[in-house]
């Protein structure tokens, strides 16, 4: 049985965030952060330190018995302050230790069941999960990954459902006139995959991105007023703002707290054609940075069409409100606490439908999924003898990916063997 | 006119319906297997070869079982191949070639040889009712056969109608009669029915094939048997030769589509894909210019020929013309047209895990008739109805497979919950735990629930106790050996000099190391015999994959041991999705771990009715 974990409350203004695990390992992970056991069920202060020694937060932990906790089995509550960087690292750890995963939307309820520790609640709540978490749950999961990954994630999956239609048609058809040597073909495809899901992880795993808490990139056309309403927000002259357009070469950041999560604003340059090479990265950058952001502010001159593409969520707003009577202005500050209030709800919107959580299970989901795919191309090298233990890899590659390229069953592996391959003796 | 009383009646004498009968008789039930004659007992319509990539899987869990498929293939087969002999034994599957006339003789003798078993000529054209309950059957002479539990395994016959060209014809298959009125008693029992088509090649006769300019390919140098029982072939051993079609043959098929049953528009049933008639490979696969044909024939001593990879419905002269356009085959006479047949099967969502109709008490159907094809799937299925209406007869527990155990676990899993939109055949890619279901440990899974069930004859329960007593030694001793990274150098094998030791079965899992190199360090490993010495490398091949799986497994059968009882009210679930209600109530799953495979299921939707199946129980305890 696995220990599985969660974050149990909301973080953002609450202060505090309750991080739960339960399972046969939950005790020793309190061990493994936070040095001694406390005694069950009193709360009691412990430093938690990572893995790596990193100082993570001043904790209040409590442990509850199998038999006595609201699961029925060994529990840890952790009770740490309630910012997103803190909560995240400490998902991560958790997620690190061997024998813990994170829960499924229902899991705990499904041991309390099984445990015989119903609470008729817990399965009222069940109802409303259901409701929303499918839906939601995709969602997050292709927010959280960079720029236009609803087609990215769907190229992973036609390359990894390709590869498996091979090696299983060499397997199952053998003795039909199919590929005897699909190495090739196979190796290709994985390997284009893998580069993707690591270029994907690296982003999700930069140190500085778990520090920084949030992004909004504020984006928009030159001379936008972007830098200004930055320098308004930050209440500094961060970004250097002139009446000259394409004063702003690269990406500017600035952090600040709004609704009390950690956020880091963004200044792009503005997004134009150039032929100032140094402008022209900056407009690169500019464009990698804003699509890679939780979310974008997209400041739009008034009677045009935003210029980036506007996500779902995104909030969309007419620049130099000063002088357009509506929208936003970093001048005199006009819209501005709207806009701050609308940021603020999106995030919070993300952080409560468990945005961390599941950011998460997605990058386990991507780390486990990525280390068979490597390891069905290590088995290539071995050739066809091993196309079996090959075929195995990728099949628990594409398992570990479910919850990013959706289901993959036999029939669509069969799908794909019929209509590439004559079969039929 | 009553016969006398019976446990379980089998309808049907083809594949499913001789291991179902026989697999009724092996339970101690008094089994009565009604046939139209005598001589259909094991006739094979199809092809004349047995096994294949998970069909020969299935062959060897049916021998496990003591089921009698695999002693009979083995008694008939002509040519022995195990396929992806090169590759992993998980993927490894034995076929053989069979001689059509010593299958059936060898199946009759076996069917005349069992105790219980006593056989019955005629045809049912009828259930016994009583209510909404089959008591048995009647024949066509109007005798009653009364029995607890009955069997239907009538393969195609449901309404069958045979297509050459824009000849159509009821049949079954060739010279036999349809049964229309069981047809229709079925009909009224308001089952969902649907309509598949398959198709057959033409039969040639190959005193006048030209065999001296084709490809022959043999069997095995050291064929590979079905049964844990069977020591070496039988029957004299022959080859299979191999020949193309050509662009003419392509010109040829495409000049006379129209002509094809297919494709004038008579055929409404939907066929395999994996099993394309020419027409369709020469339409689908237009860039091709040449698709292979297999010449096997269909026994030692008749001409028989069976072209496999030509089946057609187009008029017989145009057959004549194609098959006469392919190398070798430019005399070639036919001696029985090849044909498409339609025919009707039931939704098998209509059945529980056992076989049974789930609205139909006492009726249990195997075979074709549930939207399945091959010998093997029908004798896998017979196996499973025939153990299970014993045991409702005996009023013993049901029997089930579980698709953690076996490829007939997955088959019934599959079927049952997920219905089928062509005829369902076996792959080995259907098994998610294929590297623990393999054919060689297929007794090993499953002997001893026969063995528990009682239905295993002395032999093999000798023949199986040895063997594990040997496997048992052999692992204890590859456990209890370790070697230091040093002694492992020392015979040319490079492991990270971490100073920890490796214990010989560890060893074996590694590439290339086998017991014979492990035993220039331990000579007691060079003693073990060859057959043990060998699946005790095959465990160790696959080792870390099978931790992994079997933890699948065991959370698997978590979810399989809750049952969800048949009655059980989808629909008042609160909180579900209309959508899903829908599916669930469809589906009707009979466990946790069924519902959970239902697409769009979700982690809580399964609590949820857990929590239901909770409160059920809990009221029931009141």
């Amino acid at each position: 049985m696995d220990t599985i974990f969660a974050l149990a409350s909301a973080v953002g203004k609450a202060g505090v965030s309750v991080v739960r695990v339960s399972g046969p390992l939950a005790w020793d992970a309190v061990e493994r952060l936070g040095g001694p056991l406390p005694h069950p069920r009193m709360a009691s202060v412990r430093r938690l330190v990572s893995g790596n020694g990193d100082f993570l937060d001043e904790a209040l932990v409590l442990i509850f018995e199998e038999g006595a906790s609201f699961t029925g089995e060994c529990v840890a509550e952790f009770q740490v302050h309630g910012s997103v960087a803190v909560v995240q690292a400490l998902l991560r750890e958790l997620g690190e230790m061997p024998g813990l995963r994170g829960a499924e939307p229902g899991e705990f309820t499904r041991r309390a069941l099984e445990n015989e520790r119903l609470d008729l609640s817990q399965v009222e709540a069940l109802a409303d999960l259901i409701d929303s978490e499918t839906e939601q749950q995709r969602r997050q999961a292709l927010r959280m990954l960079t720029g236009a990954l609803g087609t990215r994630v769907g190229d992973w999956r036609e390359k990894i459902l390709r590869a498996v239609s091979l090696l299983e048609v060499t397997i199952d058809f053998v003795d039909e006139e199919v590929p005897v040597d699909v190495s090739d073909e196979v190796r290709d495809l994985l390997r284009s995959v893998c580069e993707d899901i690591r270029r994907e992880l690296h982003g999700l795993e930069s140190a500085e991105r778990v520090r920084l808490g949030f992004e909004v990139a504020i984006v928009g056309p030159p001379n936008a007023g972007k830098s200004t309403l930055l320098n308004y927000l930050a209440g500094r002259d961060a970004a250097i703002t002139s009446d000259v357009a394409g004063t702003t070469r690269d990406v500017i950041e600035v952090r600040m707290d709004i609704g009390g999560l950690a956020v880091t604003l963004l200044d792009t340059a503005g997004l134009r054609e150039s032929d100032d090479s140094v402008e022209q990265i900056g407009v690169a950058r500019a464009r990698e940075r804003a699509s890679a952001a939780d979310l974008r502010v997209h400041l739009v001159p008034e009677g045009d069409a935003p210029m980036l593409e506007v996500s779902e969520g995104d909030i969309v707003v007419t620049a130099k409100g000063d002088r357009a009577g509506e929208g936003v202005s970093g001048l005199t500050g006009l819209g501005v606490p709207e806009l701050l209030s609308g940021i603020e709800a999106r995030l919070v919107e993300e952080v409560q439908g468990a945005g961390l959580a599941s950011r998460e299970r997605h990058r386990v989901a991507l780390a486990e999924g990525l280390a068979h795919l490597e390891q069905a191309q290590v088995l290539l090298e071995d050739g066809l003898d091993v196309y079996d233990v090959t075929s195995e890899e990728v099949r628990i590659a594409l398992r570990a990916l479910e919850q990013l390229v959706g289901h993959v069953d036999v029939e669509q592996v069969l799908d794909h063997i019929f209509s590439s391959f004559c079969i039929g003796k | 006119m009553k016969h006398e009383t019976f446990d379980v009646v089998v309808v049907g004498g083809g594949h499913a319906g001789t291991e179902a009968a026989t697999a009724s008789a092996r339970m101690g039930a008094r089994t009565a297997l009604v046939t139209l004659r005598l001589q259909d007992l094991g006739v094979m319509s199809c092809n004349p070869a047995i096994g294949g990539l998970g069909k020969g899987h299935l062959v060897r869990e049916i021998d496990a079982m003591d089921g009698v498929m695999g002693r009979i293939a083995d008694a008939a087969g002509i040519q022995f191949r195990l396929l992806n002999r090169r590759k992993g034994p998980a993927v490894q599957g034995p076929r053989a070639q069979a001689d059509r006339r010593l299958y059936a003789e060898a199946m009759q003798a076996e069917i005349a040889g069992t105790e219980n078993l006593q056989v019955i000529e005629g045809e049912v054209v009828d259930f016994l009712m009583s209510g909404e309950r089959v008591d048995g059957v009647v024949l066509g002479d109007g005798s009653e056969i009364r029995a607890n539990s009955t069997v239907l395994t009538s393969g195609t016959f449901l309404r069958g109608v045979i297509h050459i060209g824009d000849v159509q014809k009821p049949g079954g298959r060739m010279g036999d009669r349809p049964s229309v009125r069981l047809a229709d008693r079925i009909k009224d029992m308001d089952l969902p029915i649907g309509r598949l088509k398959t198709g057959t090649p033409p039969r040639l006769d190959g005193r006048t094939i030209d065999w001296s300019g084709l490809d022959m390919q043999p069997g095995d140098e050291d064929p590979v048997m079905f049964s844990f029982l069977s020591p070496a072939p039988q029957a004299r051993q022959i080859s299979c030769g191999i020949t193309h079609t050509t662009e003419r043959t392509h010109d040829i098929i495409r000049d006379n589509l129209s002509r094809s049953a297919m494709y004038g528009g008579h055929i409404e049933g939907v066929g395999p894909r994996y099993c394309p008639s020419i027409e369709d490979k020469v339409v689908r696969f237009a860039d091709k210019t040449s698709h292979q044909v297999f010449l096997e024939p269909e026994g030692l001593d008749v001409p028989t020929i069976y072209p496999n990879g030509i089946s057609t419905s187009l008029p017989q002269e145009i057959q004549e013309e194609y098959v006469r356009s392919i190398p070798g085959l430019e005399k070639v006479e036919i001696m029985q047209p090849g044909y498409a047949i339609e025919y009707d099967y039931v939704d098998p969502r209509a059945l529980a895990g056992t076989l049974r109709l789930r609205d139909v008490e006492g009726l249990y159907l195997a075979g074709q008739i549930n939207g399945t094809t091959g010998y093997e799937e029908a004798a896998a299925q017979g196996l499973v109805a025939g153990l299970n209406a014993a045991a409702q007869a005996q009023d013993r527990d049901p029997i089930k497979f579980s698709r953690t155990e076996s490829y007939i676990g997955v088959m019934l899993d599959d079927l049952t919950t997920r219905g089928v939109s062509e005829p369902y055949r076996m792959f080995t890619s259907r098994a998610e735990f294929r590297l623990s279901l393999r054919a060689d440990n297929a007794d090993q899974r499953l002997t001893p629930k026969a063995i528990e069930l009682g239905t295993v004859s002395d032999g093999r329960r000798c023949t199986y106790d040895d063997k594990m007593a040997r496997l048992v030694a052999g692992r204890e001793k590859l456990d209890s050996v370790s070697f230091s990274p040093n002694q492992l150098r020392s015979i040319g094998i490079n492991v990270n000099q971490d100073g920890a030791r490796r214990s010989g079965f560890q060893m074996l899992s590694f590439k290339d190391v086998g017991l014979e190199t492990l035993a220039q360090l331990d000579e007691d490993l060079g003693n073990l015999d060859v057959e043990t010495g060998a699946q005790l490398e095959r465990e160790a091949l696959y080792a870390n994959y099978l931790e992994r799986q079997a933890r699948d497994v065991e959370i698997l059968k978590k979810d399989e041991a809750v049952e969800i009882p048949a009655g059980f009210d989808f629909s008042a679930l609160q909180g579900l999705s209309n959508e899903l209600k829908a599916k669930l109530s469809r589906t009707r799953p009979e466990t946790i771990a069924q519902a959970g495979r239902i697409d769009g299921m979700t982690p809580a939707a399964l609590t949820l009715i857990l929590a239901k199946l909770r409160q059920h129980s809990r009221k029931d305890a009141v």
